[in-house]
């Protein structure tokens, strides 16, 4: 059976245009999909029941025991974290706060460790952004500032950006001007119109530079800034300020590199600038399918996009102090639920010991490395393959996920929501 | 059946023309009935005021814009914060507060409707999740289409049925409730970061005006039949001289509907600027409000502004960038593909600043001037003017001289030379104010015969019990004790079930999304246009199938339908 027009919850590109083969309840082919979709899709290799740890050993169990017994983790802790989110559906996500609320925890999702920064800037000096496709049909310059998309998001240029023919940009080839800017050569350099190499930890001095020059200000400019020479500089500038629409996609080559939220502060400064010149808009290249999903939905129910702390009854937030990686390296968390997400993998060492030290529970369909550091592990079905829901695309465009197949298993949202009366009962309410 | 037998209660029903009778109100199972059975629940409502739920017909609670608004401010999280508590939820902010807190905020304050003022249909899916979060009170979307490609050409092309048509197919894709355009034609401008500064200024690259998108859509929403007339933020909003374009645009608007309006204008104060510049701003409600007075087919809202601190959020985006270049403040935007665009700044109303001094003199005069209450309802453009928590404010300055007289005498020097808010006697009674604030609504929202905004058997029971005695408080005098009842109900009762007492919310909500849902025939069915189909793949960045929102994000959908005249 063809399945069209799925979406690939992979990535925050959320591409919803594929094709995808379904034979004897598993997908066989998703075409239009990249590597990443592909693999997503179709070697979809998954734990078969709730395991837990007994010893040195896995025991399988079922899951009203598994849930048991995770509920009893969170009530016996002082200090839980509710860590991850950002590969299920916002209906799960909603349930997560909501527990978190319940037991005065502290709930917290990846941009913790990808686009966290980002959001600081964001909530100094805002964010002009738009839809993706306003950038396709009428963008006829585009910078990517520290990322690759062609390794990360590799149908971004494709759908979006250096190759998508839009309203506008009638041809993509012709009409549409590239600029890429990172430390070193990356794939996507190579179809770019102009490279520019930043020394590493150079990116905030380059962007004062760009800034100033915008101003009119070009005469503070030294010869050469992080690497970068002042003749390179003006002619990028000068291609800004010409463009009809430009749009700034930056990465985590901004974000978690020396300076981290200035560096960005600095970014949408240099596009708001450019907003006086001409159209410019600025624009985060999110990294998991539904991480964006996470801060809208962490947002709408508690005011904040991550790092929430439930502890004093009301939500309180202070990135930094209230952080999933904060709260482990100081060694406070006594229990961790992690959802649709692998810690262990990402986070500095002292976090995944601290992780190894206290009970862990995984609700999470693939074994990952947070698995050998977890003592019990739910696997749900996977949001956008067998579970349907809600996803935000980096833009914020809001996508139904669908179910593609039918495995009978419970998907994040029955796991979660079974837990939570559990644990509302277990505090006698 | 559940029933309820609410004794005693002090009725203002408009509607109905009830003023001030003490009187017993019947409910069974969520509706008004003439009686109920003896040994029902009853609530002795102690002779105190008693209304029909309150509606709000233009406010920004749910969707994109008002959660970047919320993501981008956590000083604001800051200062709006309450615990969970029995069935409440954790709260948080104050001018853009999170949705359970714009829910048990406005429940508490006797509001059991509210309409969102802009969703981008791109982005509905947002707005229908956010809803659902707002759960004591029943949702509506306007639906924006001031940037609408397919509209725009539609309107090149002088074709009314292929707009209407469009408008069909595209609000009962994303369960949208109205038509919606805010600064027609120059959301489109400012994808190019260009504006318009006049409804006869054509669209770039679509030749187009304002003033021709306004008339067609007009007429398109007539011949849908759709219970509320087309939504309108005028072009050139928040600019000295503005009130010219506002008057050009009432005059386009013919009176083609017996049952309501034929436009509700919207945050009318934000488009009543005399003078040429920040300096010689002066207060033009008398010239707007003259020619509403002389056309019944309009009703606007006030767009109240209070001093304070807020955060303004449209989707006019090139009005935010003026702002931002105004304020140097943090700014957001963004424009949404092919059919609109949204911005976002806070703002400080100063009582130093002469400028705010003449917009909050301006609201209060164009509700003041505006002779049949009906035309003119309470509004704050919320959160932009201010937060509808000063609602119950605004209603005391409504009802009392000595309290307007009070407040003029704290503001900036100079302002009232540029107002007439210190000539204006009329103070208005309960019965005005049971219009302004949900019998009027009911009728532009085109919601009376949904059983909203009165209390006839049949009617929803939506009510709201306010802590004050109609006979023994003098408003004109005792205005502090009109704003303080104002500001917490007795009981407030949706669907026939308290939800809130005495500030406290006390269930679960389970609120209703009203949506239409226009029939038109076949061969205006947009979805079967090769051409549309073909530009909807080309040009959007998702899948035509993937764009209506699925029945799961309405679990109360109320749909209501309309046989189009296509």
């Amino acid at each position: 059976m063809l399945i069209k027009d799925v979406v690939c919850p992979f990535c925050g590109c959320l591409c919803d245009d594929l094709d995808v083969e379904v034979e004897n309840g598993r997908i066989i082919r998703g075409d239009n999909a990249c590597t990443l979709g592909s693999k997503t899709m179709v070697g979809d290799d998954r734990l078969k029941a709730p395991i837990r740890r007994d010893g040195k050993r896995w025991t399988e169990t079922t899951y009203d025991a598994a849930i048991e017994e995770a509920a009893q983790i969170l009530l016996d802790a002082d200090r839980p974290l509710l860590y991850g989110w950002s590969s299920t559906h916002g209906e799960a996500q909603t349930l997560g706060i909501h527990l978190a609320e319940l037991i005065g925890g502290v709930v917290d999702n990846t941009s913790t460790v990808c686009h966290g920064p980002s959001i600081l800037a964001i909530q100094e000096v805002g964010h002009p952004g738009c839809t993706l496709g306003q950038v396709k049909n009428r963008a006829d310059l585009i910078i990517y500032w520290g990322c690759n998309p062609i390794d990360a998001h590799p149908r971004h240029m494709s759908r979006y950006t250096t190759y998508a023919t839009g309203f506008f940009v009638k041809d993509a080839h012709r009409d549409r001007k590239v600029i890429v800017v990172d430390t070193r050569r990356n794939e996507s350099a190579d179809v770019a119109t102009e490279f520019v190499q930043v020394e590493p930890g150079g990116d905030y001095a380059v962007l004062s530079a760009l800034r100033a020059i915008v101003r009119g200000r070009g005469d503070v400019v030294p010869p050469s800034v992080s690497g970068v020479s002042r003749e390179q500089l003006f002619r990028v500038a000068e291609m800004c300020k010409n463009a009809k629409f430009g749009a700034i996609f930056f990465g985590l080559g901004l974000t978690m590199t020396a300076g981290k939220n200035k560096n960005v502060r600095n970014a949408i400064e240099l596009t708001d600038e450019l907003n006086r010149h001409t159209k410019f808009i600025i624009s985060p290249m999110r990294g998991h399918g539904n991480v964006y999903g996470t801060n809208e939905v962490f947002t709408w129910i508690t005011g904040y996009p991550y790092a929430v702390d439930f502890s004093r009854g009301i939500a309180f937030y202070n990135p930094g102090e209230t952080t999933a990686v904060d709260i482990l390296r100081r060694g406070e968390c006594d229990a961790c639920l992690v959802v649709a997400s692998d810690p262990a993998a990402h986070f500095p060492k002292a976090c995944v010991e601290h992780l190894a030290r206290i009970p862990v529970v995984q609700i999470d369909p693939h074994p990952n490395a947070t698995t050998h550091i977890c003592r019990l592990q739910i696997p749900g079905s996977v949001a956008g393959i067998d579970a349907a829901g809600t996803a935000y695309r980096m833009d914020g465009v809001p996508i139904r996920l669908k179910a593609v197949i039918e495995t009978g298993v419970p998907n994040d949202t029955e796991i979660l929501q079974k837990l939570y009366n559990r644990v509302r009962e277990g505090k006698g309410e | 059946m559940t029933e309820l037998l609410i004794k005693n209660a002090c009725v203002f029903d408009p509607l109905n023309g009830i003023r001030g009778d003490i009187m017993d109100i019947a409910i069974r199972d969520g509706r008004i009935v003439d009686s109920v059975r003896d040994g029902s629940e009853v609530i002795d409502a102690s002779g105190f005021l008693t209304l029909p739920g309150g509606i709000d017909s233009h406010s920004h609670v749910c969707g994109t814009k008002v959660n970047f608004g919320r993501y981008m401010s956590p000083e604001d999280m800051r200062a709006g914060r309450t615990a969970r508590r029995g069935k409440m939820h954790v709260t948080s902010g104050y001018y853009v507060p999170t949705t359970y807190g714009n829910s048990y905020r406005y429940s508490t304050m006797g509001y059991t409707t509210v309409l969102e003022g802009a969703m981008a249909p791109l982005e509905a899916r947002h707005t229908h999740e956010e809803f659902n979060a707002t759960p004591h009170q029943d949702m509506l979307a306007n639906t924006l289409f001031d940037g609408n490609w397919s509209i725009m050409e539609a309107v090149h092309a002088k074709d009314v049925k292929r707009a209407a048509a469009i408008v069909a197919w595209t609000l009962s894709s994303v369960r949208g409730f109205a038509i919606k355009l805010t600064n027609p034609g120059g959301t489109e401008a400012w994808g190019w970061g260009e504006d318009l500064t006049s409804i006869r200024d054509p669209v770039p690259n679509f030749n187009v005006t304002p003033a021709e998108i306004i008339s067609t859509m007009i007429s398109a929403n007539e011949l849908l039949h759709l219970p509320h007339s087309v939504h309108l933020h005028c072009n050139n909003l928040g600019k000295p001289g503005n009130y010219a374009t506002t008057l050009e645009t009432f005059g386009l608007v013919p009176d083609l509907n017996n049952n309501r309006q034929t436009l509700y204008a919207t945050h009318v104060q934000f488009h009543a600027y005399g003078g040429s510049t920040w300096r010689d701003i002066c207060s033009k409600a008398d010239e707007i409000t003259k020619s509403v007075n002389a056309r019944p087919q309009i009703v606007m809202d006030m767009g109240q502004i209070m001093f304070g601190r807020t955060m303004t959020m449209t989707a006019d985006g090139p009005m935010e960038f003026n702002l931002y270049c105004l304020h140097h403040n943090k700014w957001s935007n963004h424009d949404v593909e092919l059919e609109t665009g949204s911005g976002i700044i806070p703002v400080l109303y100063s009582k130093k600043s002469l400028v705010n001094c003449v917009m909050w003199a301006i609201g209060l005069e164009l509700a003041l001037l505006t002779k049949n209450p009906y035309q003119c309802l309470l509004a704050t453009d919320n959160p932009n003017g201010a937060p509808f928590v000063k609602y119950p404010e605004i209603i005391g300055l409504l009802m009392s001289k000595r309290y307007r007289d009070e407040e003029c005498s704290t503001l900036n020097n100079g302002f009232e030379q540029r107002t007439s808010i210190s000539s204006l006697d009329r103070e208005m009674d309960w019965n005005e104010i049971a219009i302004i604030t949900r019998a009027g609504q009911a009728r532009a929202l085109g919601l009376a015969a949904e059983g909203k905004g009165h209390l006839a058997p049949g009617a929803e029971a939506d009510l709201a019990i306010y802590p004050i005695r109609c006979d023994d408080v003098d408003p004109a005098t005792e205005y502090r004790n009109v704003v303080e009842g104002f500001q917490k109900t007795r009981f407030t009762i949706k669907r026939g079930r308290v939800v809130a007492r005495d500030g406290d919310v006390i269930v679960e909500g389970a609120n209703a999304t009203f949506w239409v849902n226009p029939t038109v025939p076949d061969e205006h069915n947009v979805a079967n246009d090769p051409e549309f189909v073909k530009k909807f793949e080309e040009y959007y960045t998702v899948r035509m199938g993937n764009y209506p929102v699925q029945d799961v994000y309405l679990p109360r959908g109320r749909c209501i339908k309309t046989e189009a005249d296509l």
